[in-house]
């Protein structure tokens, strides 16, 4: 049993017609229960809950502080290498397109940590393109092993490993990981990965739980919203948060809902998803997984973003590059383009200002 | 003066405080101030000796006795190697155990907290383990040597009050080491209500750290805790279902006996 079962009990169900029958008041009824089911959590994702966002954003308000408080953890993301073997058409690190392509030697990546540790951030996450034969487990483990020496909890982006290399990382200080599926509808997956190993969607649909085995201290799930219908995609997203977190008791699981930013791929058949409708994703989420912490990027305007910290957002990015060696120097191969550009200080003001503690220390190594 | 000791300090205040989730550092000191703990419990994990102000034990004030809490911990081998770390970063030898591997509810491991709290006694640790209430537990724990036990009213955070009355009044009488309400307090009367069924002190975090005027809330919890402390010591009347007749029925054995 895997999270695949799970994803097919929803592969054919018709959505829209679930959608059209939800009522306003079915809306207002499941917002006054004290725990929300699967199904009415769908019926919060439906286009008529989009009309009670107030009511859900204050019961996502109340349960977020409850569980997580008034408190945002910051990181970093540190691009290791952006060589990639997969074609994906929403990446600009796809194998095709012809940005300029680097790693980062031991050396560069201890610059880039100097760099980043003096801004004050204590937690990074680190990542790669998928390329096993330029950015090996070897050379992950040996750059964690610098990064150590600098930050207090160490994250990964890379390509889907086997639980033994999950474990293998863990041994010389990773604690948690990030993988997003993309798109979780196994068709849209299908067309959207044209080449590369990135095309096994069920090796990558059970990462998570890989890693969760191998008893990764935080798992973060997504999926990139834009590529498919995003109710769906929110939906199911949250059922493999909500699998993963029943199953592995003593996992944090968190999920990101990183919306398509311009890039250099090919993709062009963009499901807008506008400012309302990532709230109400992310409300529906909080609503029906409380105990689930949200993570925001700097893919979002800084406004945008400064407004979604009440409403669930427990880690943000901040001072973020996306390309390699991008905190010592910039050449402009980033993999997608960032909204809020805002410095490590920037961002600790404008938490602050919101009511709310930014915190650069949650973990260390044990 | 009504004192309580743990650990062989005596403390005058018996409201502990917990120092996540406030929305600030300064919002913190000065609650904790109003708040007039003694005890300040804080997760190891957040604390950061190189950095600069971001250090949260330079936002505890010097006089509190620190408690570190070993939040994270997942097992008893983490909250062992988290408390090891505590005090070879100078935080003293009072360490809170937290062992949670339940990430819904964040409901307390009680086996591992056993042994955590055992191991760790051994190491010549001050020991307050937090757990579900449970009366064996609780006398595991006091008989390998913790100084107190913390049992939870409801889940962290969650705010419901002391659900688990029953089970806690039982520890109560039966533990002879210190019961401390820790995790579910949501208002000050229910801190109150902890402290009039006998509880020796009780663990406050989120209902101070998330309420809209944290500072105003510590005090009101510290005037609520010195409420139900003063009527468990007056003895708080017993409740009844029924009303009962002031003029007694077996009045007349004693008549002409001295009063």
């Amino acid at each position: 049993m895997t999270f695949y079962n799970e994803y097919l009990r929803y592969k054919d169900f018709d959505f829209d017609n679930f959608f059209q029958k939800v009522t306003r008041a079915d809306i207002m009824d499941i917002l006054q229960k004290q725990k929300i089911t699967e199904v009415e959590f769908l019926a919060l994702l439906s286009p008529t809950a989009a009309s009670c966002l107030e009511k859900m954003a204050q019961r996502a308000h109340q349960a977020s502080l409850r569980h997580f408080g008034k408190a945002i953890l910051l990181y970093t993301p540190m691009y290791l290498s952006n060589y990639c073997v997969n074609r994906c058409s929403y990446c600009s690190f796809n194998s095709d397109s012809g940005i300029k392509r680097s790693k980062l030697n031991l050396q560069e990546i201890e610059e880039e940590a100097k760099a980043i540790a003096a801004t004050g951030l204590r937690h990074i996450l680190i990542l790669t393109g998928e390329d096993r034969g330029r950015t090996p487990v070897a050379y992950i483990i040996e750059a964690v092993k610098v990064l150590k020496r600098y930050f207090d909890s160490i994250s990964i982006e890379i390509y889907p490993l086997s639980e033994e290399e999950y474990s293998q990382l863990m041994e010389v200080g990773v604690d948690g990981l990030t993988i997003y599926q993309e798109v979780y509808d196994e068709e849209v997956y299908d067309c959207v990965h044209e080449a590369g190993p990135k095309r096994n969607y069920r090796f990558r649909l059970d990462a998570p739980e890989r890693a969760c085995r191998a008893k990764m201290r935080n798992v973060n799930i997504g999926a990139l919203l834009g590529l498919n219908n995003w109710r769906k995609e929110a939906f199911i997203t949250a059922l493999h948060g909500n699998y993963l977190q029943n199953k592995y008791g003593d996992v944090e699981v968190s999920i990101s809902l990183p919306r398509i930013r311009p890039h250099i791929g090919s993709f062009q058949n963009v499901v807008f998803v506008e400012d309302r409708d990532l709230v109400q994703a992310m409300l529906a989420l909080k609503n029906f997984l409380p105990y689930i912490g949200i993570t925001i990027s700097t893919r979002e305007k800084k406004e945008f973003r400064d407004h979604l910290i009440p409403l669930g957002v427990v880690k943000m990015s901040a001072g973020v590059s996306t390309e390699v060696g991008g905190h010592t120097h910039s050449n402009g191969n980033s993999q997608f383009e960032i909204s809020d550009t805002r410095s490590v200080g920037e961002i600790k003001k404008a938490i602050l200002a919101k009511g709310y503690q930014p915190i650069l220390k949650n973990w260390m190594h044990l | 003066m009504d004192c309580l000791t743990i650990g062989g300090v005596v403390l005058k205040s018996r409201l502990l405080i917990g120092t996540g989730k406030f929305s600030s550092n300064k919002t913190m000191t000065e609650a904790i101030k109003a708040a007039d703990a003694q005890v300040v419990t804080m997760a190891l994990r957040r604390v950061d000796l190189n950095g600069r102000e971001e250090n949260i034990l330079q936002h505890i004030p010097e006089n509190c006795i620190l408690l570190p809490n070993t939040s994270g911990a997942r097992n008893a081998e983490e909250a062992i190697r988290i408390a090891r770390l505590a005090r070879a970063m100078g935080c003293g030898n009072w360490v809170k155990i937290e062992v949670i591997s339940d990430n819904k509810y964040l409901l307390p491991d009680n086996y591992e907290t056993i042994k955590a709290t055992e191991a760790l006694v051994k190491e010549g640790f001050i020991v307050l383990p937090y757990m579900s209430p449970d009366l064996m537990v609780a006398k595991i724990l006091a008989e390998v040597g913790a100084v107190a036990v913390m049992p939870l009213g409801a889940p962290i955070g969650s705010n419901r009050g002391i659900k688990t009355k029953e089970l806690i009044q039982i520890l109560i009488e039966e533990i002879n080491v210190p019961i401390i309400v820790d995790a579910g307090i949501g208002k000050p009367s229910e801190a109150a209500e902890a402290m009039e069924m006998g509880a020796e002190a009780v663990l406050v975090n989120t209902a101070i750290a998330t309420a809209q005027d944290s500072i105003k809330m510590a005090q009101a919890f510290s005037l609520a805790v010195k409420a139900g402390r003063l009527a468990y010591l007056a003895k708080v009347g017993l409740e009844k279902k029924l009303a009962e007749a002031s003029s007694p029925l077996t009045g007349f054995l004693y008549e002409g006996e001295e009063k």
